[in-house]
């Protein structure tokens, strides 16, 4: 049991980290990781609204929808759930730290369509070998995942900022050659599991 | 017409406005999965910006990201269910991605941007040149990339020499991508100079 859940975790952050290898969740990997602080607060909300969505996802897919048989609504349930927990965290986010509220800005409704989210949910409750518990770690180590692509992409992007680099190459073109090199890197972990 | 060929040319979804990443990226790796991508969000695009500009003065203005999501999630269900009955390959390979065009932000961006304030026929016709310049850029990446890494043409082999594998994995995929945007910025760039 406990392997198992190693495994996952292990599996879910290096091997098939959400963005490197799944390319879930592109948009907000290139739009919000100019800055290593705002993409912390990016990869923390997301962390969040991941892991709680595909526990609530996995409990209305097995408590509701399989036995009633309405599994084709799936995608549509899915996003609705989505979209109200990422309401409900701009709301505590906005009483809590102002500050990351208005520095997360537009992103923040944003995460409603960040297909990272809905993808690890659906994910997680289509494989046939996840109960309760696998679907929770994988959610979670998944958005972990994410927190240390991001994290590692913003601070390479930091420094980029004072490259010299050939204009048509600026911003998004380099940020894209470098998540690459990122990959690249990244599949070098392929043979641990 | 200029209305048609600003998603083809000079505002295209993927190169010049930026969205749409995730499937940009995922799918291409054949010409075929790029060309099927791109067709069902043109579909899914088409309808839902008509039901959007349609029904869009009847919205509370509040509430009105919700109800284009499920409006949008509606469309892709069917689209989802179609495909299963009758290109079940296709489906096959582009999996979890085929849900997932619910949160592609083109979609709801266009609703957003452009479907919520223009009358049925602009909206149809808008639709119609960013599904288009969407579905052109997949199709191209699909062709590039299955060209260098598999060095065959619509699943033709070429039977040329050894595949640059690469290409065909995800990080091939950041590298490709980034490529392609510096080539458009640098042609905008020589046109306006």
């Amino acid at each position: 049991m406990l392997s198992k859940i190693l495994l996952i975790v292990i599996s879910s952050i290096f091997i098939n980290n959400v963005i490197l290898s799944r390319f879930l969740g592109i948009c907000p990997f290139i739009g919000v990781s100019k800055k290593l602080d705002t993409a912390l607060g990016m990869g923390l909300s997301v962390s969040f609204v991941m892991t709680l969505a595909t526990m609530i996802c996995y409990l209305i897919q097995n408590l509701i929808l399989a036995p009633l048989g309405i599994d084709f609504l799936q995608t549509l349930v899915f996003i609705l759930v989505i979209a109200s927990l990422v309401q409900m965290v701009e709301i505590i986010l906005k009483k809590v730290s102002y500050t990351l509220y208005s520095s997360l800005g537009i992103y923040l409704p944003l995460i409603t369509t960040n297909c990272a989210i809905l993808g690890i949910a659906i994910l997680a409750v289509s494989d046939p070998d996840y109960g309760f518990l696998e679907s929770i770690v994988f959610s979670f180590s998944s958005s972990l995942g994410f927190i240390l692509a991001i994290l590692i992409f913003a601070s390479l992007r930091e420094k980029l900022e004072s490259a010299p680099i050939a204009r048509c190459f600026k911003n998004v073109p380099i940020a894209f050659i470098t998540a690459g090199i990122l990959a690249l890197a990244f599949m070098g972990f392929s043979g641990l599991v | 017409m200029n209305n048609f060929t600003k998603g083809i040319f000079s505002q295209n979804p993927s190169l010049k406005l930026l969205l749409g990443f995730c499937p940009t990226l995922a799918v291409t790796t054949s010409a075929i999965n790029g060309l099927g991508m791109g067709l069902c969000t043109l579909g899914v695009l088409i309808c839902s910006n008509v039901v959007i500009s349609a029904v869009a003065r009847f919205i509370q203005d509040n509430v009105r990201i919700p109800c284009y999501i499920v409006i949008i999630a509606s469309f892709v269900t069917t689209t989802d269910l179609l495909l299963q009955a009758f290109l079940p390959d296709l489906h096959k390979a582009l999996g979890i991605f085929i849900p997932l065009i619910v949160v592609n932000c083109l979609i709801l961006g266009r609703a957003e941007a452009y479907a919520n304030r223009n009358s049925v026929l602009n909206s149809l016709v808008d639709a119609l040149g960013m599904g288009l310049g969407f579905t052109l850029v997949l199709t191209g990446l699909g062709i590039v990339r299955e060209f260098l890494g598999s060095w065959s043409f619509f699943g033709i082999s070429l039977n040329i020499s050894n595949p640059i594998t690469i290409f065909i994995l995800p990080a091939g995929g950041f590298l490709t991508l980034g490529f392609v945007v510096a080539l458009v910025n640098f042609i905008t760039l020589k046109r306006k100079a």
